[in-house]
């Protein structure tokens, strides 16, 4: 089966894959799983975490890896469509996983490929694996979502993590409080969608506003690219970080989250608190995407 | 004299398209395509109708439109009626009713979205009717405001 969009995950889906990314968990010996399959992995963006992070968990079970992470020296530099790319490279594998700049474009390379197609982040549109990887790590520590508050803080709009995250915990009865300048802050059709399934949205500037309720407060880089002058940049760029001095404000179990890289959204003196999971979270990559090669190649497409 | 004759003129064969939101008949000649039409096309723009107060129509001479394009013009003007000629009597009457899916017709409004760069054609999924809203079901973003291609 394919994994393209976090709308299109079913909560029953979403539950199997955290339930089934348990049992990759412990380091035990699955290197019959996958043996003999093969996984594409089509990185027309540079990202060597969530790149390496698929291959290890291919070759966790026993499958191999092939592919590229920039399109220097591929067919693409020489102007090939992603059509093309795709029916080619769907019939030397058994799956594919693709990063590309272009919103749907794993939509349009599942619609091609006979084998699976998973998205490992097109454009600002989705990431579905970060969204899987974020509730397993959720759900590690809270053992479920609802009545959490969860806060989401830094670029919402053009950022690939928030969106497809907050769509996925509209499956339970979370209080959703976003922290944004409002140049990045959460699109309005996001917004309606939540609201209409009952979830309590909460949009604020400032952090220290809401920090005393939060259970979960998920960062996420500001670049400098969304905004129109470097001054602008400059106003929001000190404004939202994570200290010791804004975590003695947080309650005693929050957990602090980002889907990294960080620049200095959360200073260095944090990593030791506890409460901070995002080294955690990042690990969690790989019995999720685990569960998912698992899923997206042993299940029909 | 002359001009009131001319609004009420019937056709002998062809499709009149009615009750076309006023101002609208030229997307709707433009999304048919009617421009470069070979046969006689009348426009009617912002005559009035009891029913909305102005209205435009128009009728287009030896062509019975398909459902398809019955339907294409739903996205323009969602309470058009069609009526089918056939020597100068109304053989069949449709009220112009929305698809479910929207193929080839509509630019995606998202200018990273992969259709505008890939040998495909776009794709939407109505989501509202009123007000229009469409998603597009590559990159998923929600569009009110409609380009065509």
């Amino acid at each position: 089966m394919d994994f393209i969009s976090t709308r299109s995950m079913s909560k029953d889906l979403i539950e199997d894959v955290l339930k089934s990314a348990k049992k990759f968990e412990p380091k035990k010996d699955f290197s019959q799983t996958l043996k003999g399959k093969v996984l594409a992995t089509l990185f027309f963006e540079p990202s060597t975490r969530t790149q390496f992070s698929f291959q290890s968990a291919m070759e966790r079970l026993g499958g191999s890896v092939l592919g590229f992470s920039s399109v220097e020296g591929t067919a693409v530099k020489k102007g090939e469509n992603l059509v093309d790319t795709i029916k080619i490279i769907s019939s030397y594998v058994d799956a594919i996983a693709i990063r590309h700049s272009k919103e749907g474009s794993a939509k349009l390379a599942a619609d091609i490929s006979p084998v699976p197609v998973i998205n490992a982040g097109d454009g600002s549109h989705d990431h579905p694996t970060q969204t899987l990887l974020d509730l397993f790590t959720i759900k590690d520590h809270f053992k479920g979502f609802d009545g959490l508050n969860v806060g989401m803080c830094g670029d919402l709009r053009y950022g690939r993590t928030g969106r497809p995250l907050s769509i996925a915990l509209s499956n339970w009865n979370v209080n959703l409080h976003y922290i944004s300048p409002p140049q990045l802050s959460m699109d309005k059709g996001t917004i309606k969608f939540l609201r209409d399934k009952k979830l309590r949205v909460n949009e604020v500037l400032r952090m220290e506003d809401v920090i005393k309720e939060l259970d979960v407060l998920y960062m996420t880089r500001i670049q400098q690219e969304r905004f129109p002058t470097e001054e602008e940049y400059l106003k929001f760029k000190g404004v939202y970080v994570v200290d010791p001095k804004l975590m003695s404000m947080a309650k005693e179990d929050m957990i602090v989250m980002h889907p990294l890289p960080r620049v200095d959204e959360i200073s260095v003196e944090v990593d030791s608190d506890p409460r901070a999971k995002y080294f955690e979270q990042a690990k969690n990559g790989i019995p999720v995407r685990m569960a998912v090669l698992n899923k997206a190649i042993t299940e029909a497409k | 004299m002359i001009e009131k004759m001319l609004k009420v003129q019937k056709i002998a064969d062809g499709t009149v398209i009615d009750h076309i939101t006023a101002g609208k008949a030229w997307e709707v000649v433009k999304l048919l395509g009617l421009e470069t039409y070979p046969e006689t096309v009348t426009i009617l723009s912002n005559v009035y109708s009891k029913t909305y107060g102005k209205k435009d129509v128009i009728k287009i001479e030896k062509k019975q439109i398909g459902k398809d394009e019955i339907s294409k013009i739903a996205l323009i003007s969602p309470k058009s009626s069609v009526n089918l000629i056939k020597n100068f009597e109304v053989k069949s009457k449709y009220d112009v009713e929305l698809p479910k899916e929207v193929e080839g017709i509509l630019k995606c409004t998202n200018p990273v979205c992969v259709t505008h760069v890939e040998p495909i054609k776009s794709r939407f999924i109505i989501e509202s009717k009123d007000p229009l809203t469409l998603r597009c079901e590559y990159c998923e973003r929600l569009q009110s405001g409609l380009q065509f291609k």
